[in-house]
């Protein structure tokens, strides 16, 4: 007769350091197995969506830079280019480069943020040490050009808030120059290391078949082995123009598509980011920083859906006009909201310690999550 | 590759009357409306036909058209009587690269449209948040419960157009 075993429901969270903000899983455990894990979202929700239909359609954008607040250029670059989609306008050439730059720095920042919370979560500090002292430089860049470190409202419909600062150029190549060996030696403490490659790799495989499905997005996709980044596949603004390579998980210590497959891919995205601004800043053009556009924007009636590729996943705008000045509609396809969903997939049969090796791996904002 | 229109025509071909029309002049992009009995049908023909191969659901949205009848409630505030819901459905083919927006529409009175959580999993959040936000009902959902705001709010659906805030949730004043 064998003995009677009943399964523990353990809750982690709402606060505790390897959750990146408020989120609450119930765990369902057999043993030290995960039987089922529950994510629990809700605790940052902020009303968004309600909010900006309150608001005319400039008065949003410092809204979006609230949502996924690691990389807060990256929300308002998708918002303005949906809002031009809807109102049909282009903006001058010397706005597309600066965008492409802050972008692309902005999604260094946050893959830092990323890399090194994630060394935190699994016992490296000295990395997290590393990355934050090099986001600080690039957050430096930011305030230098638009007066925030954080929240930067930084673009607006048909144009920028400001132009950049008559150093910025010098300096942005500066800390390109300085920002390579870096990532060498990120690499050669973290990402090849015993201890935190035993932690990831063949842990919190993905399936290819199973993301699709799910719609995870961004470099969690690209982990699990397929090319698909919307900056190749449906250029937007003026990617087209610059040559850079997708980093695709190839399974280097374990299997494709897993944890240590999607951290790698962060690792290498920042190499490649690096490489589109160095393209980009040598070809600014000169010229204004606003297009002409009317004083009160009042797009024509219709609805849009326009995606960019956040640090996260697929950012995506769903907005409906009614042809007055305020938006009828918005609905924000946050990367991090899909993404988390297969959180409960990927934690079936591994123990409690892993689930925080594969919600760091996942990269999540909770801001994004509970907009 | 192909067009909405080709898409429309197809479908048009399978389900007949299932599918009610399709709105060409929309500036950005054509949008199919559905018959909201019918929407799993259509999406995993979308998802399994070979010409088409609609492996990844972007985005599923609800939205409140608001083109009830508006009378005053006895405390002076807006109501919206009659009218409906809408759901939209944006789907993207990876090995394809095409896209299509469908939407099916429901009475405001007795929302319900069929879930396609068993085509696509990344449609259980999202239908999850539009019941939780419109008070859509989704046929079949293995698990409808409000996710954003907490499980016992019982003041309504935030993000339809005549949502009025409450004035204490469990005790506690709401309007600061």
């Amino acid at each position: 007769m064998a003995l009677k075993t009943e399964t523990m429901i353990l809750n982690m969270g709402p606060q505790h350091p390897s959750t990146h903000g408020v989120l609450r899983l119930e765990l369902e455990l057999e043993g030290e197995l995960i039987k089922n894990v529950k994510p629990h979202i809700g605790y940052l929700h902020r009303c968004f969506e309600k909010h900006a239909e309150a608001m005319t359609y400039p008065q949003v954008i410092p809204y979006t830079d609230r949502m996924d607040y690691l990389a807060s250029m990256y929300n308002n670059f998708g918002y303005v280019l949906a809002v031009e989609k809807l109102l049909g306008i282009q903006v001058p050439e010397r706005v597309e480069y600066i965008r492409v730059i802050m972008g692309e720095l902005q999604r260094i920042a946050s893959h830092l943020v990323a890399i090194g919370t994630y060394g935190l979560d699994i016992g490296a500090f000295t990395p997290f040490l590393y990355c934050f002292r090099d986001r600080e430089k690039i957050l430096s860049l930011f305030e230098m050009t638009c007066g925030a470190r954080l929240l930067y409202n930084y673009m607006w419909v048909g144009g920028l808030s400001h132009d950049i600062h008559p150093d910025f150029v010098r300096l942005t190549k500066e800390f390109i120059q300085s920002f390579r060996p870096t990532i060498k030696e990120l690499n050669d403490l973290l990402s090849y290391n015993k201890i935190f490659i035993e932690r990831t790799a063949n842990i919190g495989v993905l399936p290819l078949e199973t993301a699709i499905n799910y719609g995870v997005t961004g470099p969690n996709l690209r982990g699990s082995g397929l090319a698909f980044d919307l900056r190749k596949a449906e250029p937007y603004s003026i990617y087209d123009r610059f040559e850079f390579d997708i980093p695709v998980g190839q399974g280097l210590m374990g299997t494709v598509g897993d944890c240590w497959d999607r951290y790698y891919v962060r690792v290498q995205e920042m190499e490649q980011s690096l490489r589109i601004i160095e393209q980009a800043i040598d070809q600014i053009p000169d010229g204004d920083v606003h297009a002409a556009i009317p004083k009160r924007i009042k797009p024509p009636k219709g609805t849009v859906y326009f995606r960019v590729e956040n640090p996260r996943g697929e950012l995506g705008y769903f907005i409906i006009s009614d042809g007055s000045p305020n938006p009828f509609r918005v609905k924000v396809r946050a990367p991090s909201f899909v993404n988390l969903e297969v959180l409960g997939e990927l934690c079936k049969g591994h123990l409690v310690a892993d689930v925080v090796a594969i919600l760091g791996s996942i990269d999540i904002v909770l801001g994004e999550v509970d907009r | 590759m192909k067009t909405a229109e080709e898409i429309f025509d197809l479908l048009k071909k399978e389900f007949n009357d299932s599918i009610l029309s399709i709105d060409k002049d929309t500036p950005t992009e054509p949008i199919i409306s559905v018959d909201p009995f019918k929407i799993k049908d259509v999406c995993l023909f979308l998802r399994d036909n070979e010409e088409l191969k609609f492996d990844s659901l972007m985005v599923l949205s609800g939205v409140d058209d608001a083109n009830g009848e508006k009378i005053k409630d006895e405390d002076g505030t807006e109501i919206i009587k009659g009218g409906t819901l809408s759901v939209y459905y944006h789907l993207y083919s990876i090995p394809l690269k095409h896209k299509i927006t469908l939407k099916v529409s429901t009475p405001r009175e007795n929302p319900q449209v069929e879930s396609v959580e068993s085509v696509w999993k990344c449609a259980d959040w999202h239908e999850r948040e539009a019941y939780d936000m419109f008070g859509i009902i989704f046929l079949n959902h293995p698990d409808l419960r409000r996710i954003l705001m907490p499980y016992d709010w019982e003041a309504g659906y935030p993000l339809r157009k005549d949502y009025k805030n409450p004035e204490f949730y469990q005790g506690m004043r709401v309007p600061y």
